[in-house]
């Protein structure tokens, strides 16, 4: 159950990030493409590369729709499970392709907390992920930690499925990503 | 027994009680119950004061607002000023009791409002027991006058209203005050959260930072001249002062850690807060002169939120260490206490009741702790005694979080969501769990604390 929402949510959290940040893809326009109103707009669309086939090696899209940068936790919980660290194996081996690179690991909390405790909760997430980075190996030196507690939702619902997308670690590239 | 059976009898057996020569006159007068179980409000008139000087409006307004304290406790039924019968009432003069009585009033202001030569304003009032037929003296006086600046008449009116309080209920005043708390606005995603303030009754909201940084959970000085807060400011999440006089911001102590947590302790020497660090966190007290901290937890838990009794000798917290977060106590000197459930420890655990307790506030009077509780998918706000027995829950919401006290120990303000997805805004309850408000700020709010009195 608990893995089968993380999956789901993780996939909705990607198909969202997606839309926000990339342009849409081209069968997307397609079924408004009829309409003259829209044409235009298919013409611009038409014009970016594919995406999937852009991603510079290194990069923070790399990173992001290669390898993974959030692990999602259990209620109240810290405790990294086999998928959480199936990314972060992942993460480390990226990290060590690219040394230069620093990361910043946000903690997070759902909103179904007090302010304080859930602020102390985050930060006992991104130091759980932080040492499991670093037992693999990624010097602690490269690694930062901040917690937002409940402050920074990734999904702005009141549901269990958002609540378990905004209980993450988030690794985030500081500096040093090819662009 | 009706309220008013009660009060007749009060009456007649003061009378009596007086006639037999057996108490002094005094404790026959108008007595506002703040804890009396069938509660009906004590209707009290306060008609507009007598001008001298040109500047009626300000009058007027002060004396709305005098009224409008008093009607937001809940204690007093204001009455309307168009079914009063005396029209010619004097602050030198008597008023004619049987007027008042047919309109049941109890308690009558009388008041006069004067522009001095100097540009200064004066406000004298007078307390009237109408069923006791008496002026109620205050602090020993007929009545009081009350000078000051034209610009500062709301802390003149509150301050009035804080007078007719205590007289009437023998409770410490709490009006003339402020609230501070965050501001919020934006998409949740996205929130800007600003440090703000304003007077207890909602009046003179300013913002006291840009948005630029998160900030969370101000709260006040002893001397309501400084506010303690936590800022991300730099990316680095950790505990400021704010200076109120000077809009001065500082960074507080040198921890290698996220601070956060803060709360100034009761002689305001020093501040409690909560440093996280490789995945623990623990309380610290930091002498604000020395600027030197002790540590007074030292447990791989999470211990955070907190709070000081009044004399300073024990801190209650919120800890994780018995598996779900739980409220204890401990002593400022870290010896171990005699625990309420037996035993003896170094923190006591006080709530034993199912589900998840935090953001533990001490009563100013001392006797309770105000808490949030989580359970069975609501919030609330509620009370214990620091024996751990006696808990009520006052408030139950989709989210109701972080109580303060007012500073009479009497009120508590917190925020609430009232729904998922419901933006938060400020409320306040009556220690008795009567009254629940709304205190109207500009944009959603949260993270309310109650300053002490103003000087």
């Amino acid at each position: 159950m608990h893995t089968f929402l993380k999956v789901t949510a993780a996939a909705a959290l990607l198909a969202t990030g997606a839309c926000a940040s990339k342009p849409k893809p081209v069968e997307e326009a397609a079924p408004v493409a009829e309409t003259p109103v829209v044409k235009e707009e298919v013409k611009t669309v038409d014009t970016t590369p594919v995406v999937t086939s852009s991603i510079a090696p290194g990069s923070l899209e790399d990173f992001r729709v290669n390898v993974g940068e959030r692990v999602y936790f259990d209620l109240d919980q810290y405790r990294l499970d086999t998928e959480d660290q199936d990314i972060l194996k992942r993460q480390a081996a990226w990290l060590a392709s690219y040394p230069n690179i620093r990361i910043l690991i946000a903690g997070n909390a759902d909103e179904r907390g007090t302010r304080e405790y859930n602020l102390a909760l985050g930060e006992r997430r991104a130091n759980a992920v932080k040492e499991y980075l670093v037992s693999l190996g990624v010097a602690a030196s490269r690694v930062d930690t901040v917690s937002y507690g409940k402050e920074r939702p990734v999904v702005a619902g009141s549901d269990d499925q958002s609540w378990a997308l905004n209980r993450n670690g988030w690794t985030q590239i500081v500096s040093g990503a090819t662009s | 027994m009706t309220h008013r059976a009660t009060h007749y009898l009060r009456r007649f057996l003061a009378v009596a009680l007086i006639a037999l020569g057996l108490v002094a006159p005094a404790s026959a007068q108008l007595r506002v119950r703040v804890d009396q179980g069938n509660f009906t409000p004590t209707p009290i008139a306060i008609p507009d004061f007598q001008v001298t000087g040109a500047n009626s409006d300000l009058a007027k307004q002060i004396v709305e607002v005098v009224r409008a304290d008093l009607a937001s406790t809940g204690l007093f039924d204001l009455q309307n000023p168009a079914s009063f019968i005396q029209r010619d009432l004097s602050i030198n003069a008597e008023p004619r009791f049987a007027d008042w009585k047919i309109i049941r009033t109890e308690g009558l202001v009388v008041g006069t409002f004067e522009e001095l030569p100097d540009g200064k304003v004066a406000v004298s009032f007078r307390l009237w027991d109408i069923y006791g037929g008496e002026l109620m003296r205050i602090n020993g006086e007929p009545g009081r006058r009350l000078t000051t600046t034209p610009e500062n008449w709301r802390r003149i009116a509150h301050k009035i209203a804080d007078s007719i309080y205590t007289r009437l209920t023998g409770e410490d005043p709490y009006f003339d005050t402020r609230i501070v708390y965050i501001a919020e606005t934006g998409p949740k995603t996205e929130r800007v959260k600003r440090l703000a303030i304003m007077d207890s009754d909602g009046a003179n909201q300013q913002y006291l930072t840009s948005g630029r940084s998160t900030v969370l959970t101000p709260r006040f000085s002893p001397s309501a001249q400084e506010i303690t807060y936590m800022s991300y400011e730099g990316g680095k999440p950790r505990v400021y002062l704010f200076n109120i006089e000077t809009g001065r911001q500082e960074l507080l102590g040198n921890f290698p850690g996220m601070t956060f947590s803060p709360r100034f302790t009761r002689d305001g020497q020093s501040v409690l807060l909560s440093q996280a660090q490789r995945g623990n966190t623990d309380i610290y007290i930091m002498n604000l002169r020395t600027r030197e901290s002790d540590r007074l937890t030292d447990h791989p838990s999470i211990d955070t939120s907190p709070s000081m009794s009044p004399d300073g000798k024990s801190v209650v917290f919120n800890s994780d260490r018995g598996g779900t977060p739980q409220l204890y106590i401990m002593n400022t000197d870290k010896s171990k206490r005699t625990c309420p459930g037996g035993g003896s420890d170094v923190a006591c655990r006080i709530t034993f009741g199912k589900g998840r307790y935090s953001t533990p506030v001490w009563s100013p009077r001392g006797d309770l702790i105000a808490f949030t509780k989580q359970e069975g998918g609501k919030f609330y706000v509620g009370v214990i005694g620091i024996d751990g027995k006696g808990e009520r829950l006052l408030t139950e919401a989709y989210l109701d979080e972080g109580p303060d006290w007012s500073p009479n120990g009497r009120v508590i303000v917190y925020f609430r969501e009232a729904r998922p997805g419901a933006s938060p805004q400020l409320f306040s309850v009556d220690l008795s769990g009567r009254n629940e408000r709304r205190l109207v700020t500009q944009t959603d709010a949260s993270d309310p604390a109650w300053s002490p009195l103003l000087q």
